[in-house]
């Protein structure tokens, strides 16, 4: 492929910075990238309660206990709010594939959707739960 | 002269050297998750916060053991693949590919642990 340019490319400036300003569409795809990898965290805590769970009632009751005070409250509803901003800005990109409401405006009207959902649905799952 | 079609020259570029296929299955996961996510979120929950033998007691109960079992296995999935592309995007060369190797490790053992302790408590 001698006529394929390989090296000096030109590279797109990174989109956190001086270049970009902070825009809706930028924040809100960043944000579904940053609650995907910490609901890796949440999977090793579910899974650890569930381990502990299966294993001994004295286990159990040091993970549950960390698991349901204050702060691991705090902690659990920070990365529930996160599981659901995830699963809507999922969605959108399926809705994206499909090929609807890829316009910039409707866009950013998604991205403030899904911080306003993702806190609705996390409240309500407090409540609910 | 030029003997390359524009879809050679494309190929097998980009970060993550091929694309589509995790494209694809991205989008299988994210319509899978966007039902199976609200069944769990509430499941689970609602399991959470007894005491040993109510956790127990709900656990082995067939509804919360198998949303809890597929959540497992499609939510590790789609995550991985999520993890995965967040390192192809970031970090290059051995670091990269150790990365990727290291981060599906962790997730395959989280889905196998967490089956085990399913299945222990509901059996």
């Amino acid at each position: 492929m001698a006529d394929v340019n390989r090296g000096n490319r030109p590279l797109s400036p990174f989109m956190i910075g001086q270049y970009y300003r902070p825009q809706m569409t930028s924040i809100s795809s960043i944000m579904v990238r940053i609650t995907g990898i910490v609901s890796l965290g949440t999977a090793f805590l579910i899974v650890l309660w569930l381990l502990t769970a299966a294993t001994s009632e004295s286990a159990f009751s040091v993970v549950d206990g960390l698991m349901r005070s204050f702060i691991g409250d705090l902690l659990m509803f920070v990365l529930t709010w996160a599981i659901w901003y995830h699963m809507l800005g999922r969605l959108r990109h399926v809705v994206w594939d499909l090929g609807y409401w890829v316009e910039v405006e409707i866009s950013e009207h998604l991205g403030w959707a899904m911080f306003i959902g993702a806190t609705v649905l996390t409240i309500l799952t407090a409540i609910v739960v | 002269m030029r003997y390359l079609t524009d879809r050679k020259r494309a190929q097998g570029l980009g970060s993550g050297r091929s694309g589509t296929h995790h494209h694809w299955q991205m989008l299988v996961s994210s319509a899978a998750l966007a039902v199976l996510v609200p069944i769990f979120v509430f499941t689970f929950g609602l399991g959470y916060g007894g005491s040993y033998e109510e956790v127990l007691a709900y656990f082995s109960r067939p509804f919360p053991a198998i949303v809890t079992a597929l959540m497992l296995i499609v939510g590790l999935y789609h995550i991985l693949q999520e993890v995965t592309e967040a390192i192809e995007d970031y970090v290059h060369g051995v670091a990269g590919k150790l990365l990727i190797v290291a981060a599906s490790a962790v997730s395959y053992t989280l889905m196998a642990a967490g089956l085990f302790a399913l299945v222990k408590l509901a059996l």
